[in-house]
């Protein structure tokens, strides 16, 4: 550190899920480094350890109370994969449906609960918008945030009914769903999508889906947007007059393992886009990197399969209990905007392609996303098919190794399952914040958070500087499964 | 109006998943519930503005007595790992392990919540070989201690009152609190392990829509199958102290509406039931685990008898995912 560097350590770093810590080196008004510490370890990887691999489905939610349907998803993946055993369809569309329906539950509350109260901070009260998002997103009694949260336990109806509650439901199983749906069932999950759909179409996007889907551009968006009345339009005005188009960007490198799968192919393409041009999704590059987790293992990159979960609390070089994954040795970022540019959707490619991944950006691929999976939710719901089988059965292997790849609201999800005796050995996962918040690695690149808050300005005598808890929040991470 | 009902909410060692269940509120919601009731929050790490060292400086406020904290609600399990440190969860930016802050805080809150089983006892985070070396607040599992130790009582005079359920139902948490804040919830009104009876002293069993096919011991055999999940599917709902099937969840769900079995998730150590959540353990073709209150040769005698007259319609809808064979409509011409 300069003379001129002074060191800021920021937490309890709330309205994220989970706990959260950043270190700041700053000088001349604005970061010059960070170092994010998750300082909350549990151990789950080691507590799956030695247990029947069917357990996975009541340990691996638990991990999460917010992405716990995802747990739960790549869990019945991995053990499906294990037995070679292939999902019914209507299996498949009741497991789409229900983590569509956490996904898109998560992003409400992260914009309307957890990202956009922190824009009536009384620092702002000088802004032009101070008023109508003050009235709005005032934390936890703003109009906004608690008719989210209505919208939003409304919409959890679809849980209720399909998985018996949420979070943590056992109604995903290696071979389908637990519980078959009537025709009755179909009626009251369109009520409860519909109702989803006008609220938000009212409030959020002030004006129908399908617009909000078809928007191709920066500029159709901006001009989509203009004096339109809505949340999304009241975001994007604040967005332009801080200048969040140019905060927060980190390397541009995404990753997305693909969602929703389908007869032909998945509603969201799996793979990366880096550099400016998408690729194909190597699995098998994945490693995690210890040197600055608080873990043993320091001397070589793992791959999952080979991965190791052993705390070294003496460890004085580690700074944090999240891992350090990189898909070919490099950091990647994951989550909405990620999975909407991998994917190719026009308005997410041109945001990255001229701003990069900005909080604009991150914040822009969400809500995007939101209209996209709300929109074709109810088409799924109407697939169902009530007389054909839901749950189709399998037999566990005494051995064997597989693993589960889904989308959790904030991104890639991977579980890495060990098999032995007809025991789990080894259990490995690697979560989107994981990838997102990771710690440097063996040649001191930092993860995606740490490389996004470089030069975030810092306004003399700001404790908690607020670009930070901006840039920090459009990540929207989650730190439970970040280290699990 | 009297003074509000000040709440503050911590996590540790958990999911934050009743957080998330708690945010289901409905009828009224969450905030209209709280307000209606005088409660105030004075920190969730949800919901609160305040971060970093705002919410840092509010702590030292309420430790010092300047607010009166009247519930401390704790989420999660608390980590006493490693080696009785509690470094495996440093509250972040105060460089102390939580595990500190929680005793500190419990010693001035009026009463102390355990939101979820995790908090209670120290739920599945203290699974397996409990890497965290987690606890509850004032059980370590069955055994009374935990974090708090046996003889906690917050300065209004409870233990630590234990609104165990992994998730918790939002309404056993808003209406403990409303109890609490009412003046209404005294020790005689927790069970045994601390929980409020108003939800504890129903079993899951109760208003479970698969009760006729236990009555005849029709089971599901496989994931999907509409029967009764006791006998083969690892179900414990004759034997779980909670009202879910009464109450409901997100609408109108349970557990066992969803099709999987009751895992006991309100019980302290329900984490290690001792063979796979989905397995029904047998003694001679006989589930190991039969209502608590109920003599077993009895329970024995009147399955044998309930299969022998079982149905041909709940025998062949148990093993299906839908209603096969409808109930019959008597005869309507003899009316």
């Amino acid at each position: 550190m300069s003379e001129n560097t002074t060191r800021l350590v920021v937490g309890p770093f709330n309205r994220v899920e989970g706990d959260l810590e950043v270190r700041l080196d700053i000088a001349d008004g604005a970061v010059r480094a960070a170092y994010v510490s998750s300082p909350l370890f549990r151990g789950f990887e080691r507590i799956l350890e030695g247990r029947d691999p069917r357990d996975a489905l009541v340990i691996a939610p638990r991990i999460c109370g917010i992405c716990s349907v995802s747990q739960s998803h790549a869990a019945a993946l991995a053990l499906a994969e294990l037995q070679g055993l292939a999902p019914t369809r209507n299996g498949r569309r009741a497991t789409n449906l229900m983590v569509a329906t956490e996904n898109v539950a998560d992003h409400l509350t992260h914009f309307h609960v957890f990202f956009m109260p922190d824009f009536a901070r009384a620092a702002y009260a000088g802004r032009p918008w101070f008023g109508a998002v003050e009235r709005g997103f005032k934390a936890a009694r703003g109009h906004s945030v608690t008719r989210a949260l209505a919208t939003r336990a409304s919409l959890l109806h679809v849980m209720g009914l399909l998985a018996g509650r949420w979070p943590h439901t056992l109604a995903l199983q290696p071979g389908g769903v637990s519980r078959s749906a009537d025709p009755r069932d179909q009626m009251r999950l369109l009520a409860t999508l519909s109702a989803a759909r006008a609220a938000l179409e009212e409030h959020l996007f002030a004006g129908p889906l399908e617009e909000v889907e078809a928007l191709s551009s920066v500029a159709e968006l901006e001009a989509w947007a203009h004096g339109r009345g809505g949340d999304f339009a009241l975001f994007l005005a604040i967005a332009a007059d801080l200048g969040l188009d140019r905060l927060g960007r980190a390397y541009d490198r995404f990753l997305s393992y693909g969602a929703y799968p389908g007869d032909e192919g998945r509603l969201y393409r799996a793979g990366t886009f880096a550099d400016g041009r998408p690729g194909p999704l190597q699995v098998e590059a994945i490693t995690e990197d210890h040197s600055f987790a608080r873990m043993e293992g320091r001397e070589a990159p793992h791959a999952p399969f080979e991965g190791s979960t052993f705390p070294d609390a003496a460890d004085e070089t580690g700074y944090t209990w999240c891992k350090a994954p990189r898909l070919a040795g490099l950091p990647f970022e994951t989550g909405a905007l990620a999975r909407q540019v991998v994917d190719g959707h026009p308005l997410a490619r041109d945001l990255v392609a001229r701003e990069g991944a900005s909080v604009r950006a991150r914040v822009v691929g969400r809500l995007l996303e939101t209209a996209r999976t709300l929109r074709v939710m109810a088409a799924w719901v109407r697939e169902l098919e009530p007389a054909a089988p839901w749950c189709a059965q399998g037999e566990l292997p005494a051995a064997g190794r597989a693993f589960g790849l889904t989308e959790a609201a904030r991104g890639a999800l991977g579980h890495w399952l060990v098999v032995e005796k007809g025991r789990i050995a080894r259990y490995q996962i690697i979560a989107p914040t994981t990838w997102n918040f990771s710690p440097r690695d063996a040649a001191g690149v930092p993860g995606p958070l740490e490389a996004a808050l470089v030069g975030a300005p810092v306004a003399l005598g700001e404790t908690t500087p607020v670009s930070v808890q901006h840039i920090v929040r459009a990540f929207d991470p989650c730190m439970v499964c970040t280290v699990h | 109006m009297s003074a509000p009902f000040h709440i503050l909410w911590l996590q540790s060692g958990g999911c934050g998943g009743c957080t998330m269940s708690l945010l289901c509120a409905e009828a009224p919601d969450l905030a209209t519930t709280l307000a209606g009731a005088g409660i105030r929050i004075l920190w969730h790490p949800t919901l609160s503005e305040e971060t970093g060292a705002e919410a840092v400086a509010l702590f030292a406020r309420i430790l010092a007595g300047e607010i009166p904290l009247d519930a401390l609600c704790v989420e999660g399990a608390l980590l006493r790992g490693p080696n009785g440190t509690g470094r495996f969860h440093i509250l972040a930016g105060t460089d102390r392990p939580m595990l500190e802050w929680v005793r500190e805080l419990a010693a001035v809150a009026r009463h102390v919540v355990a939101v979820g089983t995790c908090a209670a006892y120290g739920g599945v985070t203290a699974a397996g070989v409990n890497p965290a070396d987690a606890c509850g607040l004032q059980y370590d599992g069955r055994r009374r201690g935990g974090a708090l130790g046996v003889e906690f009582r917050a300065r209004g005079g409870l233990p630590v009152v234990n609104v165990a359920g992994c998730p918790t139902h939002p309404n056993w948490v808003t209406e403990t609190l409303m109890l609490l804040s009412a003046g209404l919830l005294a020790e005689p009104d927790l069970d045994v392990y601390g929980r409020p009876r108003f939800y504890a002293d129903y079993l899951v069993h109760h208003g479970c829509p698969r009760n006729e096919y236990y009555e005849y011991k029709a089971s599901a055999e496989k994931m999907s199958d509409l029967g009764c999940m006791m006998e083969h599917l690892g179900c414990l709902g004759t034997q779980a102290h909670a009202d879910c099937n009464t109450r409901l969840w997100n609408g109108e769900g349970s557990c066992t509406r969803g099709g999987y079995a009751c895992i006991n998730c309100t019980a302290p150590e329900f984490e290690e039931p001792g063979h796979a959540f989905l397995d029904t353990p047998k003694i001679g073709g006989i589930p190991v685990g039969l209502p608590t209150d109920m003599p077993k040769a009895w329970f024995i005698a009147l399955s044998s008898l309930a299969k022998a007259a079982t149905p041909e319609r709940l025998r062949r809808n148990a093993t299906s995912d839908r209603v096969l064979t409808p109930p019959m409509v008597r005869d309507i011409k003899k009316r």
